[in-house]
């Protein structure tokens, strides 16, 4: 939404923290201020509580809201047609080495091919990786320390050439030059194991393949080299970095402007910063790709098109989908709630994402475990999910994991969902074991220009307030609000903020993603810029070195649930929200789903147009 | 906004003949005294009139809040949730949920009574705007006369100080204090601090606008006939300063206090937006603008409406009384 101006950017850009200098687990999500409301508020048709089904491949022709979750909305095998999206504001860039919006990640896809990526169903099982360019996942050997990936036969650029595990490393090693490609991720930065390698436009070697991270033994095969162990690389192979570029056609920073597609369709014409269409890759075979199936013959993008004229288009039907995928503006939110007829084309969506409050123990008398419980306790949980929107806002989070994270145990150790308004008796009673038993004074932290975190921090204030805590608000300006204030430890503990409001979520729908930066201790510096504010348990730092070692995914996936078990038990963080945002979906387009794992957007792989 | 020098009368002989006049009151031909003629015109300019008698409300407001708000709404920092739509986060009914228990609706999310946080947050918005101009104009004053009335150095001095002042970026500057001051300090915590710094910075930074006025007028005043005559009877600095120049100066300060006042209500109303202002739950106009506007002015424009005309009102009776004033005192500077 960049072309908003002013205030309304707040939400945009920065809707979460991004740590600086703490490249992982970030992505940028372009997410409209999303204000819950409507001037004239309808009474609203009781659609059912959104439920999000495990994917089973169920569908349905009829609309009806939150029909695209879990299944598949108006499911269709008929190709042709054109399929129309429009972007508020710009790409990022089409270029896959330099690219971090999840709507890109999503959109990419469609033109080129990364080692893995998510499978593209609807639901849970959406969360599954699976191999795409490669023919089967990583094989991992030296402690999941070296992965080796093997290139399916037969994939074809769209000159007709065919794919080599060169061209992925190739495609790896600029996406390593930050200096031309500022944009993407620094996974592979950071876990690579580099020797001072930097970019291949600085490259000795005649081939530019002089990464020595990185080996291709021949031409299928491709093996990665890392510093540290790391059992889920099948996620990192997922990132556009790994989409193969040409050498001899990659122009720099001028590639974008032509991508050579991998994908099912290819750039037919590219105005930067106006728009672009792509066709039909003749050179793409279904043969060799399995996940694919695309049904328009023609995809067009708008870019920087206004962003309440987006959602217009989109309810008049004259345009498909929005690229962004981050839901509809406040005004256009409060109009489809309140119609029951508009609301049948709605879709709330889950997103990786948790609002909630960080519980400081290193202040007096937070020290102590049962005066934390007692803040757990007396929280009013509706009024956190009402400050963040209510119900279409999102779910009450009762521990830090959101569902759709594999892992996730949906377990609700202090009983929110038994008394979403808080339980004062059994805060007092906690109160009374920590020696306060008519309450204590502490403070609260929350980002100035955000509305919602202040609402928010009022809420806490208010319930807290019935069990004799007292709360004072202090709102801090957001730009610094984790290098200068509540992520520096020694602010914190100085200005005695108690509680702390926050918000993280990951890259992808993965339980390292989502927790090693609000839950490992050793992510904590004391410079500050820190996410995770509070959390320094020694068993939980133990259980994250294990599960970087543990390749088998189950077991993986259950230490995610034992982390989140253990900090919810220390009760150091105070869950508020699991996110969720509104999207809509025009009668238009078939084959519509959410993808969980692509992290709540409509599955723009599967999408057709409905003839 | 330039003043007209004064009519060349000496305040001192001015008061005698009024006192000489005063109990003559069966006369006909009455003398009238500078501020009896100010007085007899500010009465014929009704705009003024009605700008003073809103001003007086709106401090009786603000001074019986707590009698206004027992009345008529509920206490400011109560949440009504249960009249709350959870789906869309804002009030029930029409116009955000306007009813004879809520006058002004209700707040989205929380659900507090709009009426009651206005009112209430009138007592900010003049305590912050009275005393901050207050501080101005004393400082302003004081500097003014004191550079007009010995100029050469002292003037030279004074005047760039002024410079220094006014090229200072004032929001910014506030911006970053207001943000960094602590829970305590000297002697004072939480709202009553803040509100004393918000005084400051915003009196302290605002005098050399005043200052600047009241220099010019103490320069001429100098030059003027009952001021040599008094030197030349052997006064000195401070008595010609209090007792001769300063009565010839109520004029343009009365004027530019009640012209500075709406400035610096407007100036609180930024902080407040921005974020700095006094902290939450305390009401303040521009934090309520603020919220609206960053996220409710699509959904939700009545939760706008309230605040914003509150300011606005303010301002306007402020502005409307001001310039009255300034043309009763000053029929030439018209």
């Amino acid at each position: 939404m960049s072309e908003h101006t002013g205030y309304l950017t707040y939400h945009t850009e920065d809707w979460f923290h991004q740590p600086k200098g703490c490249p992982r687990m970030r992505r940028r999500t372009a997410v409209a201020a999303v204000a819950v409301g409507t001037a004239f508020a309808m009474i609203l048709t009781a659609c059912g509580k959104s439920t999000t089904t495990p994917g089973t491949g169920a569908s349905t022709a009829s609309a009806a809201f939150n029909a695209a979750i879990g299944k598949v909305y108006n499911p269709s095998t008929k190709t042709g047609g054109t399929l129309r999206f429009a972007n508020s504001g710009d790409w990022d860039s089409l270029d896959p080495a330099d690219t971090y919006y999840g709507y890109s990640w999503n959109f990419i896809r469609l033109y080129g091919r990364a080692l893995t990526m998510f499978k593209p169903v609807p639901g849970a099982a959406s969360n599954e990786i699976i191999p795409d360019l490669a023919e089967t996942l990583g094989v991992p050997s030296d402690n999941a320390k070296t992965w080796t990936y093997k290139i399916r036969k037969g994939v074809k650029f769209e000159d007709g050439t065919a794919v080599t595990s060169k061209d992925v490393k190739y495609a790896v090693e600029r996406s390593l030059d930050k200096d031309t490609f500022p944009n993407g991720p620094t996974y592979y930065n950071d876990f690579l194991d580099l020797q001072g390698y930097t970019s291949p436009y600085k490259d000795t070697d005649p081939n530019k393949l002089g990464l020595k991270a990185i080996e291709t033994p021949d031409d299928q095969t491709i093996v990665f080299h890392l510093k540290t162990s790391f059992a889920g690389f099948d996620y990192f192979a997922m990132l556009p970095a790994t989409i193969p570029v040409p050498a001899a056609k990659d122009t720099g920073t001028k590639y974008k402007e032509h991508v050579v597609s991998t994908g099912p369709y290819k750039f037919d014409t590219n105005n930067l910063g106006k728009n672009f269409t792509l066709v039909r890759n003749t050179a793409w075979d279904k043969a060799t790709d399995p996940n694919r199936n695309p049904l328009p013959d023609k995809i067009e993008v708008s870019l920087n098109v206004n962003a309440a004229d987006v959602d217009n288009r989109l309810l008049a039907g004259s345009l498909d989908v929005d690229a962004a995928g981050t839901g509809v503006q406040a005004a256009t939110q409060g109009k489809i709630l309140s119609s029951p007829d508009l609301k049948k084309h709605a879709d709330t969506a889950s997103l990786a994402r948790l609002w909630y409050t960080s519980i400081n123990p290193d202040v007096a008398p937070l020290d102590n475990i049962d005066c934390r419980k007692a803040i757990e306790l007396a929280v009013d949980h509706e009024g956190y999910q009402r400050a963040y929107g209510g119900t279409t806002g999102g779910d009450i989070a009762t521990s830090m994991l959101p569902p759709q994270i594999p892992g996730a145990t949906g377990a609700d150790p202090y009983k929110f969902k038994d008394k979403p308004n808080g339980d004062p008796d059994a805060a007092k009673a906690e109160l009374a074991k920590c020696g306060k038993p008519t309450g204590f004074t502490t403070n609260m932290s929350y980002r100035a220009e955000r509305p919602k975190e202040k609402a928010l921090a009022e809420s806490v204030q208010q319930s807290l307030s019935k069990v004799g805590i007292t709360v004072t608000l202090k709102p801090y300006p957001q730009g610094d609000y984790f290098k200068l204030y509540a992520g520096k430890p020694d602010f914190a503990k100085a200005n005695g903020l108690g509680l702390m409001a926050n918000g993280w979520g990951a890259d992808w729908p993965d339980g390292f993603g989502f927790l090693q930066q609000i839950a490992d201790s050793r992510v904590i510096r004391a410079s500050g810029g820190n996410t995770n504010l509070t959390v320094k348990v020694p068993e939980v730092d133990a259980m994250f070195d294990k599960a970087l070692l543990t390749t088998d995914k189950p077991a993986r996936e259950k230490i995610w649930g034992d982390i989140d078990a253990k900090v919810m038990d220390q009760a150091l963080v105070l869950p508020g929200v699991w996110a969720k945002v509104l999207l809509y979906r025009p009668d238009t387009i078939t084959n519509v789903f959410v993808n969980d794992g692509l992290g709540g957007y409509y599955d723009f792989l599967a999408m057709g147009v409905k003839q | 906004m330039v003043m007209g020098p004064e009519p060349p009368t000496a305040t001192s002989t001015q008061v005698v003949d009024e006192a000489a006049l005063v109990p003559d009151t069966s006369v006909q031909i009455e003398g009238r005294s500078l501020g009896r003629i100010a007085w007899n015109r500010l009465k014929r300019d009704r705009v003024a009139i009605a700008g003073g008698i809103l001003i007086i409300v709106l401090v009786l407001v603000a001074l019986l809040a707590p009698v206004i708000v027992g009345l008529l709404g509920h206490p400011p920092d109560e949440f009504h949730q249960k009249l709350i739509n959870p789906d869309l986060q804002t009030p029930y009914g029409r116009f955000g949920g306007m009813s004879r228990t809520f006058l002004f609706g209700l707040e989205p999310v929380n659900g507090r009574d709009v009426f009651s946080r206005v009112i209430y947050g009138s007592r900010i918005s003049l305590l912050i705007a009275f005393f901050a101009t207050a501080l101005s104009m004393v400082l302003g004053t004081v500097m003014g006369v004191i550079a007009g009335y010995f100029g050469g150095w002292v003037d030279t001095v004074i005047s760039r100080l002024m410079d220094i002042f006014l090229a200072f970026p004032l929001l910014l500057f506030a911006f970053a204090l207001v943000g960094v001051i602590p829970d305590q300090a000297f002697g004072m915590t939480g709202d009553t601090l803040r509100i004393s710094v918000l005084v400051f910075v915003i009196g302290f930074f605002n005098w050399p606008y005043i200052g600047r006025i009241i220099r010019g007028q103490a320069l001429s005043l100098r030059e003027r006939e009952f001021v040599e005559a008094s030197r030349s009877l052997g006064a000195r600095a401070p008595y010609i300063i209090f007792r001769e120049m300063l009565p010839n100066l109520v004029a343009p300060i009365l004027v530019y206090f009640t012209l500075l006042i709406p400035t610096n209500i407007l100036f609180e109303a930024a902080l407040s937006f921005l974020g700095v202002g006094v902290r939450p739950p305390t009401p303040s106009w521009g934090a309520m603008l603020s919220d609206a506007a960053q996220q409710w002015y699509q959904v939700e424009p009545t939760y706008m409406l309230f605040p914003g005309l509150a300011i606005f009102v303010t301002v306007l009776a402020f502005n409307l009384f001001g310039d009255g004033l300034r043309d009763a005192l000053d029929p030439k500077g018209r």
